[in-house]
């Protein structure tokens, strides 16, 4: 077995199940928690600080027996934008799916007024994806734009 | 959102503008009308704001309506730690309508989401005060005979000043030209000069509030340039005065030119210019009860 193989082996093999690649290391325990992995009762193997040619070091998820919702994975699109899913099927990969940020984002983000409603009550937070280009998201309550880079999770 | 509730000059429509801008021209011609008959509106004012609260209060007595309701927070429930949630829910069982005003931004979106009654918001912190929109782009149109292609400079507080950033998205549906005059330290926020781009909106920025500004405008719209705004004070003490209207500053102007400001004034406006026919402020201040007519007789689909 050649070195590079010996490498993919880091982690098992899944018969059914979703492999989720190209995690940002820093925000992999962030996408654990936004897609309730920690909740799930079956076997689930967590990579982390992998070597990555493209992005240095990175996070892997092997979720046996689980596949996601569009909608489910939209969520992480804004921490792990270049994402990629592997569906797994009798050990085979049958389709691949990637994040895409949804147009509305609740209960993901906080917003970065303290004068803001959603930050002095028990208000769920929500978003309109103004700049789906530079990801610039409005606060539908308070109404403040916020970059990117200005983005903090919840 | 509960149908009906008024939050934010951004969920108006050019259709919806006009609308109340027509039905606004009927409250001024005939302001006692009893369409409130039986009903009662309530004025929630998390923070006092006596001017705001008296003008919506008339509004609804001109309509025959019954108003509750308390001017300050600190003699209601929310000092006793009450959630905004829990006296929105209750209001509303009470009340047809709930006109609130609350020193956190996006507390009138929220109540209109949790109410089961129409929520006007009379001003939520720094973010929103759209009836003061609704009765400038009254007072414009009124004094213009329209609100398409007019060319509107704003002077002074661009950077705090909502009335002003509110103004810039109600007129945004009118092909507008816009003069901005402001110090550096109050410039026009960069969201807003992105919203006029995205809009094809054409405008222009000045620090210098000079004549060949005034000259082209049909609205100059004057406001307040406060002392606590400055980081740094010499920068205010350099600035207090240069962006203050003198009548001789008038010479030159047009015909239908009109001054407007959301009041009280300091000292923007010289007194000299409160006798010029090109005044309007003080009229400005009066339509804003009738605004205020047509804002509630909407919500409550009358
Ligand atoms: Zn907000």
């Amino acid at each position: 077995m050649g070195k590079q193989n010996k490498k993919e082996l880091q982690i098992a093999a899944l018969e059914n199940g979703t492999v989720i690649d190209h995690i940002p290391s820093e925000q992999l325990f962030k996408v654990v928690s936004l897609l309730g992995i920690e909740n799930l009762k079956t076997p689930v193997t967590i990579g982390y600080n992998l070597d990555s040619k493209k992005m240095g070091k990175k996070g892997i998820l092997k979720i046996a027996g689980k596949f996601f919702e569009q909608d489910e994975i939209n969520r992480i699109a804004l921490i792990a934008p270049s994402v990629k899913l592997n569906i797994i099927r009798d050990y085979e990969v049958v389709e691949k799916k990637y994040a895409r940020l949804p147009d509305t984002l609740l209960g993901i983000a906080k917003c970065n007024n303290p004068k803001c409603i959603t930050n002095n009550e028990p208000v769920r937070t929500r978003f309109t994806v103004t700049d789906r280009e530079n990801v610039t998201l409005k606060c539908e309550y308070c109404e403040l734009k916020t970059k990117k880079e200005d983005i903090e999770l919840l | 959102m509960k149908k009906g509730s008024f939050v934010s000059v951004a969920d108006l429509s050019k259709e919806d503008i006009l609308r109340l801008i027509r039905k606004t021209a009927e409250f001024e011609e005939n302001p006692n009308r009893t369409v409130l008959e039986g009903k009662i509106c309530a004025t929630l004012f998390f923070e006092p704001s006596t001017r705001t609260r008296l003008s919506f209060e008339t509004a609804v007595n001109r309509l025959g309506g019954r108003v509750i309701g308390f001017s300050d927070a600190a003699t209601t429930s929310s000092s006793k730690g009450e959630t905004l949630k829990d006296t929105v829910k209750m209001v509303g069982n009470y009340a047809d309508l709930i006109i609130m005003r609350h020193y956190l931004e996006g507390a009138a979106r929220y109540a209109s989401e949790i109410a089961d009654v129409p929520v006007i918001n009379a001003g939520d912190g720094a973010n929103q005060h759209p009836s003061q929109t609704m009765l400038d782009l009254y007072s414009i149109h009124k004094t213009q005979g329209t609100l398409e292609d007019l060319t509107v400079t704003m002077v002074g507080d661009l950077k705090y000043g909502r009335t002003i950033h509110s103004l810039i998205v109600g007129m945004s549906h009118f092909r507008p030209s816009f003069r901005f005059i402001a110090p550096d330290e109050l410039r026009l926020p960069e969201t807003y000069r992105q919203f006029m781009d995205n809009h094809g909106l054409r405008y222009e920025e000045f620090t210098e509030f000079s004549e060949d500004v005034i000259n082209e405008s049909d609205i100059l719209y004057m406001t307040r340039v406060q002392r606590e705004r400055f980081t740094d004070l010499m920068e205010y003490e350099k600035v207090k005065n240069v962006y203050t209207l003198h009548s001789d500053m008038l010479t030159g102007s047009r015909d239908n030119l009109r001054i407007l400001h959301p009041l009280p004034r300091v000292n923007e406006i010289m007194y000299d210019v409160d006798d010029s026919p090109k005044a309007y402020y003080f009229e400005q201040a009066k339509n804003g009860v009738y605004a205020r007519q047509a804002i509630i007789c909407d919500a409550l689909k009358l």
